[in-house]
């Protein structure tokens, strides 16, 4: 009797059915699937966007765009990945695995998990349309660096409202995040045994509080500088446009390490799987992760040492960025003797990890250079900064989300996917990765600036390359989508422990799980 | 370029024409060549660090796998390697740090300069005023880059000479003198970067920021705007003429003439 009462309550849903069912869920699941489809849309939007850049920057003159609609496509082109792709795929994964990783039934904050996903489409849809006003989408990079950002046309509130809304969806998702992990972790699962991705998670979770509230108090006053002449950052009344930089850089920063802490999670959590061997140094990856986030606060100015900040202060940030290297370099080192004596095997995930392991790392080291004032002086703003940054956010956190998908996909669906088609995969995106962003270190020391929509002709032949790369980069991820579909046409057959190698609640569940991942909690030992 | 060109270079990198420059130049003034060792000395120091995580890798990859029949060991912690890898890497840091200090101070001293040049940015140009001469002009992209820069314009960039690296009026600096380099903006903000001179400074409307070249090496050094300043910021050239101190006065004097020539 009893047990028939609980099948009951395990089919009674409440769901609707259609397009209904997606717009009211607040199931975990479901709403992390939309999080991540709606990344991989995103993804491809400001890939296109990317293209359009590269097929200018493929030869010296112009041959495509104006500039004017360059700049446009450089700024959203950021704005895209940051906040549409890279961002909503960490909380999709993090909406998928947290409750079942940690044991619980579902995320503690159902309707908001709901609403914090459905306010990224609007935002991301008003974002986007500004393009085709009359005046055009913003331009002024995505930093909004005034007092150019002002001079935006029609797009400027437009931006701003959105802006403001994403870091809405993203404040409640962290509140969300952190009230799960801290109430609802399975019995006996202490925080220093939670799975290293929760960990991740829960710290990038209160440095997007601590942050996004930053952005939207910079982005307002531009607003109000804008339309009601406060004049923040206007030198002639007063203010000053560099205010605005150690303001937007106060929450960027700890957004960069938004968009790198839960790729550290995935990585520390793969490659003990396929290295048949404990994560090493456990108790050292939580500090060293809770270290970085602490000196993200502490570091902004490094973005902008060409400002013109006092000698004591250009010290002080030089000092703090180079600590940086030191949690860094722990993980790095930890990842390397988790593999030292394993017993390893290379599935996709694994490629995956172990090409984020060296090229994120190769993107640490140029970020260990770009510390060093004297020579940033000459680094600043120019491609060797753009190879930096996409070297430790598309082989960095990208890589790590592709990771985590062929990872966790066939528990998330109960299917496996094609292994040989996601080394093709593997192999197409490294080989193009780099093919794009490593001629960008050569071009950018030999002094091509960056944003700029034509340049002298001695850069051309590295751009002809990167460009080429940047080509055989999008076209590959195609691969990636036919594989995503072909694997969720085949039927289900993944066991429940999917790898032999992995370790956690999750693969105690069915493949897939079921609606209400853990109806009862697990007991943790 | 044709594509077929391309793909050619790609192959054989040896067979292309153009310059394949692939490192920050060491450049012709005291500050620019403290970053090009400082930048080195980082780079190798990375390189070493780089060789040694990637073989440690390497080597893992290679011999612990299971399809050779490795078992897994059941070490997952040691507070000693936790600090042995914490330590080794903050000595290096220090030992990264001294020299970066000092070049820092050295570059940010201005003091004892000879002459003061200011330079402001305006969209999408740049003015020079010598303030001890009473010497100003406006300097912008050469007409002949101006036009083939165009949309549409037909023209073969690779044939304009210093394509988008050329000015209408280059600024005039002499050797071997410590100037003093003073930069605004009138409108948004730019930066002014001569790589070969040294690193940039941003040019900021209602502030003045600072920077010195000392040029030790006559020439003509070329650089642009580093900073984006709306649809044209890609289109800012700089050109430094760098001559001898007597050939500098007998510019200045000449400027000098024209102007009064001018005002009459
Ligand atoms: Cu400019």
């Amino acid at each position: 009797m009893s047990t028939n009462i609980d099948k009951l309550h395990d089919d009674h849903h409440h769901t609707p059915s259609g397009i209904m069912r997606w717009i009211t869920t607040t199931n975990h699941k479901d709403i992390g699937s939309m999080y991540l489809w709606f990344s991989l849309i995103m993804f491809f939007v400001g890939g296109l966007m990317a293209l359009v850049i590269r097929a200018e920057l493929f030869q010296p003159g112009l041959q495509l765009v104006v500039p004017g609609f360059f700049n446009q496509m450089t700024t959203m082109h950021a704005l895209v990945m940051i906040f549409g792709a890279v961002m909503p795929a960490f909380v999709g994964l993090a909406n998928w695995q947290l409750p079942i990783m940690i044991g619980a039934p579902d995320m503690a904050l159902p309707r908001l998990n709901n609403w914090s996903f459905w306010i990224l489409p609007f935002a991301f849809t008003m974002m986007l349309s500004t393009l085709f006003f009359g005046s055009g989408g913003p331009a002024a990079g995505w930093t909004l660096y005034p007092p150019l950002s002002l001079q935006g046309g029609d797009s400027f509130p437009f931006t701003i409202l959105s802006i403001h809304m994403l870091g809405l969806s993203s404040i409640l998702g962290a509140i969300n995040v952190i009230a799960t992990i801290l109430n609802m972790r399975a019995p006996g699962m202490t925080l220093m045994k939670m799975p290293i991705f929760v960990w991740t998670w829960l710290i990038t979770a209160f440095l997007l509080i601590a942050s996004m509230p930053v952005l939207a108090g910079a982005v307002t006053m531009l607003l109000t500088d804008k339309f009601f002449g406060t004049m923040f950052f206007t030198a002639s009344g007063g203010g000053d446009p560099a205010m605005f930089q150690h303001i937007f850089w106060f929450f960027g920063h700890p957004e960069v390490y938004i968009l790198i802490l839960p790729a550290f999670g995935i990585v520390s959590t793969i490659i003990p799987a396929f290295s048949r061997k404990r994560l090493f140094g456990y108790d050292s990856m939580v500090y060293a992760t809770a270290s970085i986030a602490l000196l993200s606060f502490i570091v902004w100015a490094h973005h902008m040492f060409t400002v013109g900040m006092p000698l004591a202060g250009e010290i002080f940030f030089m000092f703090t960025t180079m600590l940086i290297a030191i949690p860094t370099g722990v993980k790095v080192f930890n990842w390397v003797a988790t593999m030292w004596k394993g017993s390893m095997t290379f599935e996709t995930p694994m490629l995956f990890a172990l090409a984020f392991i060296v090229l994120f790392t190769i993107g640490g080291f140029s970020g260990l250079m770009l510390a060093m004032v004297p020579a940033d002086f000459q680094y600043h703003d120019t491609y060797f900064v753009v190879a930096h940054f996409h070297y430790v956010l598309v082989p960095g956190a990208v890589f790590a989300i592709m990771a985590a998908v062929y990872y966790w996909l066939p528990k998330w669906t109960g299917k496996m996917y094609n292994e040989g088609l996601g080394k093709l995969h593997f192999w197409l995106t490294t080989i193009f990765v780099n093919l794009t962003f490593f001629p960008m270190h050569f071009v950018g020391l030999a002094g091509m600036p960056r944003r700029i929509p034509d340049y002298a002709v001695q850069f051309a032949d590295f751009n002809a390359i990167a460009s080429v790369g940047a080509f055989g980069f999008g076209l590959s991820q195609l691969l990636f989508v036919y594989i995503l579909f072909n694997t969720l046409k085949k039927d289900v057959t993944a066991e429940d422990k999917v790898w032999e190698g992995a370790e956690g609640l999750e693969w105690t569940l069915p493949s897939p799980p079921p609606y209400h991942s853990f109806e009862e909690a697990p007991k943790v030992d | 370029m044709r594509i077929s060109n391309i793909l050619l270079m790609v192959i054989f990198p040896t067979t292309a024409l153009a310059e394949w420059e692939t490192n920050m130049p060491r450049g012709v003034t005291p500050t620019s060549e403290v970053a090009y060792d400082l930048h080195m000395l980082i780079f190798y120091i990375t390189v070493v660090i780089g060789i040694l995580v990637f073989s440690a890798m390497l080597y893992s990859i290679i011999y612990h796998r299971k399809s050779l029949g490795h078992e897994p060991a059941k070490f997952h912690e040691s507070t000693k390697v936790e600090i042995i890898w914490t330590v080794i890497p903050f000595i290096i840091l220090v030992g990264m740090a001294i020299p970066a200090t000092k070049a820092l101070i050295m570059m940010e001293d201005t003091r004892d300069s000879e002459i003061t040049v200011k330079v402001t940015g305006y969209q999408w140009m740049w003015q020079y005023e010598y303030l001890e001469d009473d010497v100003s002009f406006f300097s912008k992209i050469d007409n002949e880059s101006n036009v083939a820069r165009r949309l549409g314009s037909n023209v073969d960039v690779k044939k304009v000479k210093n394509y988008l690296r050329n000015v209408d009026n280059a600024v005039v600096l002499p050797t071997n003198t410590k100037v003093r380099i003073l930069l605004t903006a009138n409108d948004v903000i730019h930066a002014w970067w001569v790589p070969e001179l040294g690193g940039k400074k941003d040019a900021i409307p209602g502030f003045v920021n600072e920077l010195w070249v000392d040029i030790k090496e006559p020439g003509t050094y070329r650089g642009q705007c580093a900073e984006l300043c709306g649809k044209d910021h890609g289109f800012m050239p700089i050109v430094v003429h760098a001559v001898s101190k007597p050939e500098y006065y007998k510019w200045v004097g000449i400027q000098k003439t024209n102007k009064v020539a001018k005002n009459k």
